[in-house]
């Protein structure tokens, strides 16, 4: 199928070409207006000042928001990490042909995915705070709703290999645990690491979340270093930027396996499969 | 403090979860409309407009949107009333509706590139303008193509409106935290009701958007 947005109007003529020219430069000046009060509304409130800048080319504060960002990405690594494998393990209790299995696995991933991610942190942070501090309980938080999600997303991948997969795996005399081992995760996983890293990203978003049950990490530094220089704005954009990138080159390279994938894809993904989606 | 008024402090912590969800959520659809319609304009300026705003939004964490809401914009004196419990609620609905709406947009945009090219050519045949051809004949297919997962992005929202209770926001976490400061020996307990009422709310909107997919979804 074409791009929708070449059907959606035609080729167009001359007038609708002046008309074109005449629609993008009043959407490009009201934009930049747009723009200009945001910037205005900035330099009223003096955050465009030099002095609101000048603290960031201090090498403590250039050092502060490196910690704060290394403390960000450590959460999301060791949480990705631990959500995979609990991902895995809930994916293979949910296929388990064993209702005494199946179905508690079921009911445990319905309730961790239905909750909000913040709840499970505060829960953590609440109960067990005290015992494992805040880095370990944004990271088990984390775990646990994105585990699910990734297990459900995994899932959908082994389901989706074809059936012959399996059949021919089983006449070769392979056992159960080797079918799956061998031949039917490994499918699974390639098939579906687009979404995967998409879970991913939404994962290193969460981690943004450490902020709220004081782990020092990213957000933390900026609103301490913020209301030290008094430059909350100038600061807070730093941190976005930071931010932003990395979770842009996480997505980019989702969005680079897919492509790869395309081109030489061992299992096709079925209906069910591009079904399961990330949760933000 | 007795049971009974727990409960009532839980009932109005559902109270402002479900008001801020239902403001957020319509803001969320408005907006994300107007967006997907500027992705798919014939007006570059606006297209590429639009895709800008939903890449960088899409890629900021919902707390960091909220922290700029909560803490930046008082900072450029903008304020929307007179007591501070209206403004953080103002900044917080803000805040969900500029995440949310690009998560619509994107859903809207996936719908409208499943609708038939013939149904696009058709309206331009008899004659209908872009923005007519948009309103009356892609969008209400996209809208019915896309419940289920337009569901899944609204589902998404209830829950994050809990990110809300850290900035001032009256809600189901920020009850949750006031029972369990006066009642410490039922922390459990009030955890599990506090996940109990998000499930509860998470099914009811599911069971909606089940109704909502067997009455308009067009099977393609």
């Amino acid at each position: 199928m074409s791009a929708p947005t070449q059907v959606l109007f035609d080729e167009p003529g001359p007038k609708a070409r002046r008309n074109n020219i005449i629609l993008s430069i009043v959407s490009a000046v009201v934009l930049a207006g747009l723009i200009a009060f945001v910037i205005w509304k900035f330099a009223d409130a003096g955050q465009l000042d030099s002095a609101k800048w000048y603290p960031f080319s201090f090498s403590q504060i250039q050092l502060v928001l490196l910690k704060g960002m290394g403390a960000t990405l450590k959460v999301a690594v060791v949480a990705s990490v631990l959500a995979l494998v609990v991902g895995v393990v809930f994916a293979l209790l949910r296929l388990s042909s064993k209702k005494v299995i199946s179905v508690p696995g079921t009911i445990v991933l319905e309730f961790f995915r239905g909750v909000p991610v913040l709840l499970l942190i505060f829960a953590m942070f609440l109960i067990f705070g005290n015992t494992i501090g805040a880095f370990w309980s944004v990271v088990i938080g984390l775990t646990l709703y994105n585990g699910m999600v990734l297990a459900e997303i995994i899932r959908a991948g082994i389901l989706a290999v074809p059936k012959g997969q399996r059949e021919a795996a089983m006449a070769i005399g392979l056992r159960p645990g080797q079918v799956m081992s061998l031949v039917l995760m490994p499918q699974a996983l390639r098939a579906m690491m687009p979404t995967i890293i998409a879970q991913i990203v939404v994962l290193l978003k969460d981690s943004a979340l450490g902020f709220i049950v004081t782990y020092q990490d990213l957000l933390y530094q900026v609103n301490l270093i913020g209301r030290e220089y008094n430059n909350l704005l100038p600061t807070f954009l730093v941190g976005a930027v930071l931010f932003i990138i990395i979770n842009m080159i996480v997505a980019g390279i989702a969005r680079w396996l897919e492509k790869r994938l395309q081109r030489k894809s061992t299992a096709p993904v079925g209906a069910e499969g591009l079904s399961a989606q990330t949760a933000a | 403090m007795d049971f009974l008024q727990l409960l009532e402090m839980f009932f109005s912590g559902i109270w402002g979860t479900i008001k801020l969800f239902t403001v957020a959520l319509i803001g969320a659809l408005v907006l994300g409309t107007i967006l997907a319609g500027m992705r798919v304009s014939p007006t570059p300026v606006l297209r590429i407009a639009a895709s800008t705003y939903i890449n960088v939004v899409r890629n900021t964490p919902l707390t960091l949107v909220m922290f700029f809401c909560a803490f930046g914009l008082p900072f450029l004196d903008i304020r929307f009333g007179a007591t501070s419990s209206f403004n953080s609620f103002i900044y917080a609905t803000l805040a969900l509706t500029a995440y949310t709406a690009c998560f619509v947009a994107e859903t809207l945009k996936s719908g409208i590139s499943t609708i038939p090219v013939g149904q696009a050519e058709a309206a331009r045949a008899v004659g209908l303008t872009f923005g007519q051809t948009l309103s009356q004949v892609i969008l209400p297919q996209a809208f019915r193509t896309v419940i289920p997962p337009l569901g899944s992005v609204i589902i998404a929202l209830l829950k994050n409106t809990s990110i809300a209770s850290a900035f001032n926001n009256r809600e189901l976490i920020s009850a949750m935290r006031n029972a369990i400061e006066v009642r410490g020996d039922l922390v459990i307990p009030l955890l599990f009701g506090t996940a109990l009422a998000y499930l509860i709310l998470a099914l009811i909107l599911g069971r909606v958007f089940d109704y909502l997919e067997r009455k308009l979804v067009i099977l393609r």
